[in-house]
């Protein structure tokens, strides 16, 4: 034999390499693929206690322009209660994209804040974890009592007949607000009070590069809150009566097409927009891109992209006919922040405490002027500095014609898969394909095949 | 390298495996067990830390793929009810609508691996050998290919959706405003063009690693063989084909298998570009599995999706390693 073979030349070191680096490749899918299927560790099924209470982690959703602002906003409030209490409050301001799949990770871990800020659209959906404490009597009482809070607000806490899961923190509507020079340099004198209206001055400006109405159309959140309204506006509704899901009758069709029409037929909303989903239609309005934007509570929004606050008007958002209210004249959804504890806190007294804290008048009115929202609290609502035109209008919406999205389990999973329709429908829309009734229904009906089965 | 390296090889462990049994025999017997003991005991520390980080996750995530884990168990998994094989049949029923969009989604992933592990490693490759020759400026060069390997996935994707925009971004003021080849402004982030972004940015991304694996490869194919082609009168194209290629063989043997993996597990890329919900053309299996579990909260049909992915992989590397040895060996003979 080849005495030489025993001092290894570089060709069989490479060889012996790569069989070594196959070996690992083999390993390395095993390895790579199956973190895809694990999520985070195990649960926890046991309650609150009082184990540390000197210390509560608070999860803000991001309220202000931006995470900074919201951090400035927050911490002299929470000073406050720290004075008050000797609690010290960590706080963490979660951008929305981020906000549910913490919250959901923190679910299954059973790690998690101890007081958190919800969507209160998403109640229903997080109650039914079981990860969040029940605003009993008994609960409700260490704060003040639930009548403290207008009835809009407490109808967006969880589903019907069941020990609320969270307590309204911030109240908000949609409104449409409109851009005074660009309305005025197209000779509309008054803001659309319906959507035929609208479509009308929206013609009439849509030219020249500018545009009558901005959209979010890649946002599934802000999809499903339109369609709600004009499935309101249709006398149609998302859910049936005993919870399930009803996405292509002929009214939720109707409403999801005269939404998407808006950029499909009337021409109305600039196709780029249907890729818009962080918030890019509010820059456009600012800068006068668009002289219309349906949003809720914009002002500290817009304040802060350099818009002057004369520069819009505020009016209710537009209904089929007539003016706005109850029934088909819902012209918005019951929109806001609720403020929860978490079941599995370590400081339960003390997460009961900082809600007393943060609902009590005095922080509902500083926190809500700051945010340009509506305080859920009756007695802060009263007070003049929500009395101005722009919150006039918001409040009157929340008091006479807001409905709160459907209370049920699956709400989370309804945003999502009817949300993306949508953004489906407004890529067709923007791309130039027909959006038809049958097109529609065809979406929607996807969407409710991929909702939970029962 | 085939003849002389095959022969070289066998003899080689023969020697290695005699050695053995000559120092079992006597009393040496418990220095022998110490030695070849110790480096298992060494061995041992990263064995369980390997069982921890990477077998238990694993196997929960099997487990999981038997239960139902919906929102109303997530809290506490044990109470969760076990679905046999249920989120299994959801998955691989391919005329009901979830296991219509996995199907479809799986094929988009096929399609899109191929053609983005073809295009890297073609580049890639090009891109070395010329980058063989000296000539000045070659290493600025060979650095800044390097560079979109080197970006964090993040900062670099996020740049291509700035530049995918249909409004302000570069692609459609190059393609449209400046060459005027399309006739108006296209999507790519949404609708059917959303395919070919996310090809591009993946072979952006991806063709660096092939250049600089192909590139050490060829550092070792020894300058002999090419002068004694040219002698005989072999031109650049048969050298290519004759030498370079051969010689390389091992080297893209691993590189298209890591490529491939790494390619159809990408889950970075098309999350950046799209969010949670991909378009449909773009539609890759990560990010499907991704939103079948944590965005409908379905966690086990999730876990059942990515088991599935799992077998697949595992049997498309299986046999390609099958494959890929078999053929080397019978060229070695």
């Amino acid at each position: 034999m080849n005495p030489g073979a025993v001092i290894a030349p570089s060709g069989k070191g490479t060889e012996a390499a790569m069989r070594r680096i196959r070996a690992a490749a083999a390993g390395a899918v095993t390895i790579t693929l199956l973190t895809a299927a694990t999520a985070c560790g195990g649960g926890s099924s046991d309650g609150g206690s009082n184990a540390s209470p000197k210390t509560l982690t608070y999860w803000a959703s991001n309220q202000g322009a931006s995470i900074e602002i919201d951090k400035k906003t927050l911490a002299p409030e929470l000073a406050k209660f720290e004075k008050q209490t000797g609690i010290k409050v960590k706080l963490e301001v979660v951008p929305w994209s981020d906000l549910l799949n913490r919250i959901l990770t923190a679910t299954t871990s059973g790690q998690g804040p101890d007081v958190l800020n919800i969507g209160n659209t998403w109640s229903a959906s997080l109650q039914a974890t079981g990860a969040l404490l029940p605003w009993d009597a008994k609960n409700f009482d260490k704060i003040g009592g639930k009548d403290r809070f207008v009835d809009s607000a407490l109808g967006s806490t969880g589903a019907e007949g069941k020990d609320p899961a969270a307590v309204p923190l911030y109240s908000m509507a949609y409104a449409l607000y409109y851009n005074k020079q660009m309305f005025a340099d197209a000779g509309i004198k008054n803001p659309p009070a319906t959507w035929d209206e609208l479509i009308a001055d929206g013609k009439k400006i849509s030219k020249n590069g500018k545009w009558g109405l901005g959209a979010e159309g890649s946002n599934a959140s802000e999809n499903i809150h339109h369609a709600f309204v004009f499935a309101k506006q249709h006398g149609a509704d998302f859910f049936t009566a005993d919870g399930k899901a009803d996405f292509t009758n002929d009214g939720v069709v109707a409403a999801v097409k005269q939404y998407v029409d808006l950029m499909a037929k009337d021409k109305i909303i600039a196709p780029g927009n249907a890729e818009y989903a962080q918030n890019q239609s509010v820059s456009d309005f600012a800068k006068g891109k668009n002289a219309m934007l349906l949003w809720q509570s914009a002002a500290a929004n817009l304040k802060s992209q350099g818009m002057a606050d004369d520069a819009y008007g505020i009016a209710p958002v537009p209904v089929q006919s007539g003016t706005p209210g109850t029934g088909t004249n819902v012209n918005s959804m019951v929109a806001g922040i609720n403020l929860a504890v978490f079941k599995n806190t370590k400081n339960l007294d003390g997460a009961t405490k900082f809600v007393k804290f943060m609902t009590s008048d005095a922080e509902q009115k500083i926190l809500n002027g700051a945010y340009t929202s509506i305080p859920p609290v009756k007695t802060a609502q009263t007070d003049t500095a929500f009395n101005s035109p722009s919150n006039a209008v918001l409040k009157d919406t929340l008091a006479k014609s807001a409905a709160a999205l459907p209370q049920v389990a699956d709400e989370s999973q309804f945003e999502t898969a009817v949300g993306t329709a949508i953004k489906g429908l407004f890529a067709d829309a923007a791309g130039g394909r027909a959006v038809t009734t049958a097109s529609v229904k065809a979406a929607l009906e996807k969407a409710q095949q991929q909702m939970p089965k029962k | 390298m085939t003849t002389t390296t095959a022969a070289s090889a066998e003899p080689g462990e023969r020697t290695v495996r005699k050695s053995s049994p000559g120092a079992a025999r006597g009393p040496r017997r418990t220095g022998r067990i110490k030695r070849i003991g110790l480096p298992y005991l060494l061995l041992l520390p990263a064995l369980v830390l390997e069982l921890l980080v990477h077998l238990v996750p694993m196997v929960i995530g099997i487990v999981m793929s038997f239960k139902e884990l919906t929102q109303f168990y997530i809290r506490d998994w044990g109470t969760a009810p076990w679905a046999g094989f249920d989120n299994y049949s959801v998955s691989v029923h391919f005329d009901e609508p979830v296991g219509e969009a996995l199907l479809h989604s799986f094929f988009v992933t096929i399609g899109f691996t191929l053609l983005s592990v073809g295009l890297c490693w073609l580049i890639g490759t090009a891109a070395a050998i010329y980058m063989q020759d000296n000539f000045v400026g070659r290493g600025v060069l060979r650095a800044l290919f390097l560079v979109p390997y080197a970006l964090p996935v993040y900062a670099a994707v996020i740049t291509w959706v700035f530049m995918f925009q249909h409004d302000n971004g570069l692609v459609n003021h190059v393609l449209h405003d400046q060459l005027g080849i399309t006739d108006k402004p296209s999507f790519w982030l949404i609708g059917d063009n959303s395919f070919y972004a996310l090809l591009t940015v993946s072979v952006w991304k991806g063709w660096p690693f092939a250049f600089l694996i192909v590139m050490a490869g060829l550092q070792n194919i020894p300058g002999e063989l090419y002068e004694a082609a040219a002698l005989d009168g072999a031109g650049l194209w048969q050298q290519l084909r004759r030498i370079t290629l051969p010689s390389l063989r091992p080297v893209n043997q691993v590189l298209v298998l890591v490529l491939f993996l790494w390619t159809f597990n990408d889950f970075n890329t098309p999350f950046v570009l799209f969010g949670k919900t991909a378009p449909e053309s773009a539609d890759l299996i990560s990010v499907h599995i991704y939103q079948a579990s944590f965005v409908t909260w379905n966690f086990g049909t999730g876990s059942a999706m990515s088991v599935l992915l799992l077998l697949f992989l595992l049997v498309v590397t299986g046999v390609y390693l099958l494959l890929t040895s078999r053929g080397r060996k019978t060229a070695d003979v």
